[in-house]
């Protein structure tokens, strides 16, 4: 498969401050890829990286194999929201999907009228008057309807109660399985993005802490109960995400390829947020770099 | 992006058009009654010998439009720059919403080109109206009045304004892109504009050309006053001279001795206190002093016009060059 997002050794800067630093990724198409992070480790700014809103300080970046923003053409190919779905609040809906029509060679005016109905929005109202969710729904809308082969999504549901998030998370899969779009959105809510995502980027601190397959992520996390012992013994090919010790026992959240054999070990299967609890709960310079990292 | 553009500026246009067509209005209803007296007052006082009193009567008409116009004329262009200028990007940049505009399939240059395109020339246009309107109802005031070339009516006439609104546009413009801020990028638009403005007035424009600079034998025709000062009033003694060159702009006039200094008395005997004006003029004549005038001829003024319109307009590309390499390299 080919892959709609690349980056290599890519860095952003601002003043003296790594928003971002020596993150690689390879992230194949036809995936939804959650980006998970506390607030300020980066997250906006590896998006804003993707879309062409900024320009990389250190390394590169692709995107559907075009640095961005390339051109006009490339800005076609991508749809974007950014955070909290900013819209022109003194035109209406209707006057939206006229810009979008303008601007978007690719428009498709039949699916953003269909959209728009289908939410109940009133094609003469002003944006300004629209609800916060209603407001994400016409930015999304925007962004569908230019026919993109990537949707980038920033923090799309931060915003919106749990009712507009469960509607606006049904949508965005509906463009999905409809039009086979890939989808990077991120939260730094993980429950945001379980039930959506294949696909999971953990950035913590500027750097990206892991990356891969939900599934594999989930297969080659485990989280091990003991007899208190030192976590540094433990095999080479196990690595220690996460620990925690009460007098007696120790619980330990554990990054390996094969199985663990010692018997000394109650192991048990990981949740997602678990997992990613444990990366967002080290310290950020710990542990190694992640696996697909590449040294330069 | 052009229907964009114009659907956001749509408001403002509309505001500004209605002003416009205000003082239209009031200009058409006024100019003829304008001209009318004119013909019947000032055409028509040299054979009646009252010349002056029809002068300041007729240009005392209309005076709250006269006021009005050149509050309209001043303030104008920063308005411009105000509220056209500085929130065209730093309203997109408030409200995240230029991150809607540059992630659709048009590149940021186009989108900035468009937006500074359209609403520059409409600012160009919009002063250019006024202009034309404020000099077609003003002419029969011009004519008894001090010259297109005075520095309070020179900014109100002709083509200037064209240059001073695409100036102050640009300005708006660029502080906007700078400060983030619609508020504060409006008031270091007009701060900054007014500066230039004034700077450029006070400071440039008397200097685009070489000045004439007359020199010649005391005109007694041109002596305005005389009298004495200093010390007890008899150390010092002045001839002040306004010469009679009309629509000039003149930057100093003074009267020198044959040798070129500044005529600064003694009293010569036959002048002060205790004689009369035409005993102490004819001692004057006889003194051969000479005078040193230094001025712009009023037949300059469309040179001066061109030279000041093109020096803003130059600095507004150069501030619009600006804007276009910021957005494209910095602004996220």
């Amino acid at each position: 498969m080919t892959a709609v997002l690349k980056a290599q050794g890519l860095g952003k800067r601002y003043r003296r401050r790594w928003a971002l630093s020596d993150c690689t990724l390879d992230i194949p198409a036809g995936q939804v890829v959650g980006l998970v992070g506390p607030n300020g480790a980066g997250k906006t700014t590896l998006l804003h990286l993707a879309i062409g809103l900024l320009q990389p300080t250190t390394g590169q970046i692709e995107v559907l194999g075009d640095r961005p923003p390339a051109n006009p053409a490339q800005l076609a190919r991508v749809g974007f929201v950014a955070q909290n779905a900013p819209t022109y609040g003194g035109l209406t809906v209707a006057e939206h999907l006229r810009l979008g029509a303008h601007l978007n060679p690719g428009w498709d005016a039949v699916m953003a009228r269909d959209r728009i109905e289908r939410l109940g929005l009133e094609p003469r109202q002003r944006v300004g008057k629209l609800s916060v969710g209603q407001r994400a729904q016409l930015a999304l809308t925007l962004a569908i309807a230019k026919k993109p082969e990537l949707l980038i999504l920033d923090e799309p549901v931060a915003s919106l109660d749990p009712l507009a998030r469960r509607d606006f998370l049904q949508g965005l899969m509906e463009a999905v399985v409809d039009q086979g779009i890939s989808v990077v959105l991120s939260s730094h809510l993980v429950a945001d993005l379980e039930r959506v995502c294949d696909y999971l980027i953990v950035l913590v601190g500027s750097r990206v802490q892991i990356a891969g397959q939900v599934e594999h992520l989930l297969s080659t996390h485990h989280l091990l109960t003991g007899p208190r012992r030192d976590p540094a013994r433990l095999p080479e090919d196990q690595h220690v995400i996460s620990a925690s010790h009460t007098d007696r026992q120790t619980t330990l959240t554990v990054r390996t390829e094969g199985p663990i054999h010692d018997p000394a070990w109650t192991v048990s299967k990981i949740d997602l947020e678990d997992l990613v609890l444990a990366y967002m709960s080290r310290p950020a310079d710990a542990g190694r770099r992640p696996a697909l990292e590449v040294q330069r | 992006m052009i229907w964009l553009t114009w659907r956001q500026f749509r408001a403002q246009a509309v505001v500004a058009s209605g002003a416009l067509a205000l003082l239209a209005v009031a200009f058409a209803v006024t100019g003829p009654q304008l001209v009318h007296l004119y013909d019947t007052t000032v055409a028509t006082c040299r054979a009646q010998h009252n010349c002056s009193i029809a002068i300041n009567a007729f240009q005392g008409e209309d005076n709250f439009l006269q006021n009005l116009t050149r509050l309209v004329m001043v303030a104008g262009p920063a308005l411009i720059g105000m509220f056209w200028g500085a929130p065209l990007i730093a309203h997109e940049v408030e409200v995240g919403t230029h991150r809607l505009a540059w992630t659709q399939s048009v590149t940021r240059l186009r989108w900035l080109t468009v937006k500074l395109g359209l609403a520059g020339l409409a600012s160009m246009a919009a002063a250019g109206l006024l202009s034309l309107m404020v000099t077609w109802w003003s002419s029969p005031l011009d004519r008894v009045g001090a010259g297109w070339l005075a520095p309070s009516v020179f900014i109100d006439r002709g083509i200037v304004p064209v240059g001073y609104s695409a100036f102050a546009f640009a300005l708006g413009v660029t502080a906007g892109l700078l400060i983030h801020h619609t508020v504060p990028a409006m008031a270091v638009t007009l701060a900054v504009f007014a500066a230039v403005e004034t700077g450029f007035a006070l400071k440039v424009r008397f200097h685009l050309m070489p000045p004439v600079r007359l020199v010649s034998a005391l005109n007694m025709g041109w002596v305005t006053e005389t009298g004495t000062g200093g010390l007890a009033g008899h150390t010092s003694f002045f001839v002040g001279i306004t010469p009679n060159l009309p629509g000039a702009w003149i930057s100093t006039s003074e009267v020198t001795t044959a040798a070129g200094s500044t005529y600064l008395g003694p009293v010569p005997h036959g002048c002060g206190a205790n004689y009369t004006y035409s005993a102490c003029a004819a001692v004057i004549a006889r003194m051969h002093l000479r005078q040193v005038v230094v001025y712009q001829p009023a037949s300059r003024f469309w040179t001066f016009q061109w030279y000041e319109t093109a020096i803003y307009l130059a600095l507004a590309v150069v501030l619009a060059g600006f804007c276009v390499w910021w957005v494209r390299r910095r602004v996220s």
